[in-house]
């Protein structure tokens, strides 16, 4: 750890602290209406959640299991404290600990989400770096066109409408993939389609817009001047310079990417972490929704912290986050 | 522009048209739809459970018989009305969140802009969930859910807008007549950010309709026996393996209405702002039209460069043109040559076509622009083809701040052209470009060679793109305006540096300056360019005493000296050089020049030898005084 004195000269320091500070405060909040989440829903959770049929001494023990009985200070106080023992407090309708629940299920959705990411980042940069060095200076209009109409049109749709589509055409018609549950390395296929697709025709747009301010750079013409062949042009000296805010961007998308994942299993049955948030929804199996809310939550302000971080390192001069 | 006449526009264009007409058909379905199939879509026939689409049910029919097409019309009242309430919510309170910060005071502002940050931190779809459970699941739920989850986003993008208004003078103008905070928000800053706001309502309510589709799709949204597009979907998912066509209609509504939304934003948007690069207009009509005017001044100059034995042009430009897409021609027949090892500068205003006769004899005329000629020949090769070029010409460009890549060390910028040119390895390059900015005097070479260029001086860097140029052998450096964003001390520096590459490499030097005095510090002969012309070219011995062109002396005189009256304004040339595409008849300086005659307005002049060593094109080329003709040799 640097010194405090230090912090005065390195400005990505400064930054850093800052922006630990803002993660602090947004991760108090995050836990605060998480705490909150079960005292605001409309009604009385615990009859809601074991119906009416249930006898007012089995929703009286069930309160006060869950310490609903108790003043909401002190309530407050043994969350904080569960939570800082990795307690999230018992599934009402699983009938087991929540984090057990969760940490059975967050593997599934890790692992489309960072495949789907992996896929827009190693699909969307050539993509766009490829359709700007074709459409530089106004080249190829109606290129330009069809590239741009097609990617907005696209970036537009939501992940379970693509997923319904991706269903109906390879799964229900083409019958060449399987379409419901993790069953195999081809049932990743359709997930992870589904969560990408979007994600690549919003990212590679913007690389593409990215790629033409860059070739309109000096240093470009510079390296022209040199008679570089067109492959060191564009990778050596185009690239990097792109990258950076691409990068950014795509981070950026990652968090988004995530929550996705919600509606997307759904439509494949995937067993993770969204799918169990919406039967815990419709359950009001309250204590797991409080759970999985911390957990999407918390890991789309790490996402975005490092994401700032990395960026500070990286760029120092940029000033894409900062507007 | 208002936006009515901005709608008016936009209904011009092919775009506009097909999504004003999208959205006005799903109004007119919203409306009629609950009156005339209402009845159709609640009606029960169990005689057609779950059939597939057919002429009589066009989706086919769903778990009760009723046909699923009818539902669909009949929800989109529902659908719209829905994403019409939680589209106003978030609207609502996203400007009052927004403009907050403006009517309240310093701290308070800050707290709301805070929670503005907070919250949009977090994903809108965690949040809508999270409001959707807090609200209770349904129709309710989900309106206030959806509404509510916007209002971050839309705050954010009110307080932007209002922030770059409230700055501005007129803002600040009425803060300062006592306009209370209230009244400024109403009267001063929404009627100037209401139409960017207006339009990204049109986009928010395509997002707000997706979400709510969503919702409703996860069976957090509307209710049976209520539906929209989005429980129909939700409905009909399990079939969508036997009978796609069930769950595609409802999908394929969602898709089209969000995306009707979304265009009518980016069409009233563009209609407004600019579209793109747009050729200007063919004005220039004499520029398209065969020249043969200027025929007779390319032979006389080329009878000029070819008497005398003088060894072979190293370079040999014969009557360039630089032309733009819609006829403007940048650079009118411009021809050049440069012997070997001769220093020859190019010099004339902004505009005057100099950069881009510098840039076509290196080939790198940006694209739309065409460079015809009759020949170029450098160094016995078409330099424009961009072959077999190599390194024996080098360029050095104006602004080194912008010229060298940020994103690669210097030594690597450097190695890289004798990698890819000389065939050296890794090692042999670095080594040579260590050297090579040794021979520019960057002290500790080995050390800054691992730099990057944000880490070098204005003068290094260009220093750099000399060392650059260097790591060949070239035979012709062509530098571009290579002083002119640099301070005068580095400016000498440079100046010096060039001379000095010259004299030891024996490279000849094309210099491009509006600089006269720059260019008469390093080279032997001058060409003073006018309007994508040259109008004269003379030894620079010759700059004090022996101009003929009116255009030339203007020029020379006003570059001051240690003798000009410091009292006096400094002395500029009156009016303006011709505007890109602007037609001129006749003499370009015409309009300028204070020999003018009538003539000189109808009759372009030709470039014409005076001399072996000089040209000029003027009809009154100014007569040399006799005692001073005697010095010139």
């Amino acid at each position: 750890m640097k010194s405090f004195t230090d912090t005065r000269h390195n400005p990505w320091v400064t930054f850093t602290l800052r922006r630990l500070g803002r993660l602090t405060v947004s991760l108090a909040l995050l836990v605060t209406a998480s705490f909150a989440m079960i005292h605001l829903v409309p009604g009385d959770p615990v009859r809601a959640a074991l119906g009416l049929s249930a006898s007012p001494e089995l929703v009286e023990a069930r309160e006060h299991a869950l310490g609903l009985d108790r003043s909401l200070p002190d309530q407050f106080g043994s969350f904080l404290t569960r939570l800082l023992h990795g307690d999230l407090g018992e599934s009402i309708g699983a009938q087991m600990p929540v984090a057990d629940v969760i940490s059975d299920r967050l593997p599934s959705t890790m692992q489309i989400a960072a495949i789907a990411f992996a896929t827009t980042i190693v699909v969307a940069i050539p993509l766009g770096m490829a359709a700007g060095v074709l459409t530089r200076d106004g080249r190829r209009r109606r290129l330009e066109l069809a590239f741009v109409g097609t990617t907005s049109v696209v970036a537009v749709f939501p992940e379970f409408l693509l997923a319904v589509g991706l269903v109906a055409l390879f799964g229900a018609q083409l019958g060449w993939l399987p379409v419901a549950l993790k069953e195999g390395p081809e049932s990743y296929v359709l997930p992870v389609l589904a969560l990408a697709i979007g994600p690549v025709a919003a990212l590679s747009r913007i690389v593409r817009v990215e790629t033409l301010r860059v070739l309109d750079e000096d240093y470009m013409r510079t390296a022209r001047a040199k008679r570089l062949p067109t492959r060191i042009l564009y990778l050596r000296h185009a690239l990097p310079n792109l990258l950076t805010s691409s990068l950014t961007l795509g981070g950026l998308m990652l968090a988004g990417l995530l929550t996705g994942t919600v509606l997307v299993e759904n439509v494949f049955a995937w067993p993770g972490l969204g799918m169990t948030m919406v039967q815990a929804i419709t359950q009001k199996d309250y204590p797991l929704v409080q759970g999985i809310v911390l957990v999407y939550g918390t890991l789309a302000l790490l996402i975005n912290f490092a994401v700032d971080v990395l960026l500070a390192v990286t760029d120092p001069n940029s000033t894409i986050r900062e507007s | 522009m208002s936006f009515t006449q901005r709608l008016g526009r936009t209904l011009r264009t092919p775009l506009g048209v097909v999504a004003m007409f999208a959205v006005f058909a799903l109004l007119v379905v919203a409306i009629i739809g609950p009156i005339f199939w209402q009845d159709t879509a609640d009606r029960v026939d169990t005689t057609a459970i779950g059939q597939r689409g057919s002429a009589e049910h066009w989706f086919g029919t769903d778990a009760l018989g009723r046909d699923i097409a009818a539902r669909m019309l009949v929800a989109t009242r529902l659908t719209l009305e829905l994403t019409l309430f939680a589209t106003v919510i978030g609207a609502v309170g996203g400007f009052v969140l927004g403009t907050l910060p403006t009517v309240l005071g310093a701290r308070a502002a800050r707290l709301v802009t805070a929670l503005v940050n907070l919250l949009i931190a977090f994903p809108t779809l965690l949040f809508v969930l999270f409001l959707a459970v807090v609200f209770g699941v349904g129709t309710y739920g989900a309106v206030l859910a959806i509404g509510i989850g916007i209002v971050p986003t839309f705050a954010r993008l009110v307080q932007n807008l209002a922030a770059s208004v409230a700055g501005a003078d007129y803002v600040s103008a009425a803060r300062i007549l006592g306009v209370g905070r209230f009244r400024l928000i109403v009267r001063h800053i929404l009627p100037n950010i209401a139409e960017p706001i207006s339009l990204f309502l049109l986009q928010t309510g395509a997002g707000v309709l997706l979400a709510f589709s969503g919702l409703s799709f996860l069976g957090m949204g509307v209710q049976a026996p209520d539906y929209d597009w989005g429980r129909l979907l939700n409905e009909q998912l399990n079939r969508v393996y036997t009978h796609p066509e069930s769950a595609v209609g409802p999908a394929v509504a969602i898709v089209l209405t969000g995306l009707a939304f979304n265009l009518v934003g980016e069409v009233l948007s563009q209609a407004g702002g600019r579209r793109g690069l747009r050729p200007t207009p063919d004005r220039d009509r004499r520029a398209l039209a065969p020249t043969p005017a200027g025929t007779t001044s390319v032979t006389a100059a080329g009878g000029a460069g070819a008497d005398d034995g003088e060894p072979a042009p190293l370079l040999d430009v014969d009557r360039l043109r630089v032309t733009f897409p819609g006829g403007h021609v940048a650079v009118r027949d411009v021809s050049l040559s440069v012997a070997p090892g001769e220093a020859v500068g190019i010099v004339g205003e902004s505009g005057s076509g100099k950069s881009l006769t510098a840039l076509a004899v290196a080939g790198l005329v940006p694209y739309p622009a065409r460079v015809t000629a009759r020949s170029i020949t450098f160094d016995g090769v078409d330099p424009t083809a961009n072959t077999g070029l190599g390194t024996s010409l080098a360029m050095v460009f104006q602004d080194p701040m912008a010229s060298l890549n940020p994103a690669l060390t210097i030594g690597r910028q450097l190695s890289e052209v004798a990698e890819v040119h000389l065939g050296h390895n890794r090692t042999q390059a670095m080594k040579r470009a260590v050297d090579r900015l040794r021979a520019v005097r960057i002290p500790d070479p080995e050390h800054r060679s691992g730099m990057h260029p944000g880490e070098f001086s204005g003068g290094m860097r260009q220093r750099t793109m000399i060392a650059m140029g260097l790591m060949g052998e070239p035979r012709l450096v062509i530098a571009d305006e290579p002083t002119t964003a640099l301070d005068v001390t580095v400016q000498a520096q440079v100046l010096a540096l060039l001379r000095d590459v010259r004299e030891t490499s024996g490279a000849a030097v094309l210099m491009i300056s509006h600089d006269i005095a720059v260019v008469s510090q390093v080279c032997e002969r001058v060409v003073v360019m006018y309007a994508g012309r040259v109008v004269e070219e003379l030894p620079t011995s010759d700059l004090v005493t022996g101009t003929a062109h009116p255009y030339t002396r203007a020029l020379i005189g006003a570059v001051p000296d240690m003798r000009t009256d410091r009292r006096l304004p400094l002395v500029t040339i009156p009016g303006r050089p011709p505007a890109p595409g602007e037609d001129t008849s006749g003499c370009p300086f015409a309009p300028r020049c204070e020999f003018a005659t009538d003539r000189c307005r109808t009759e372009e002049p030709v470039l014409r030898g005076t001399d072996t060593r000089r040209r000029v094109a003027c009809w009154h080329p100014v007569t040399t005084p006799a005692e001073e003709k005697t010095k010139s040799p």
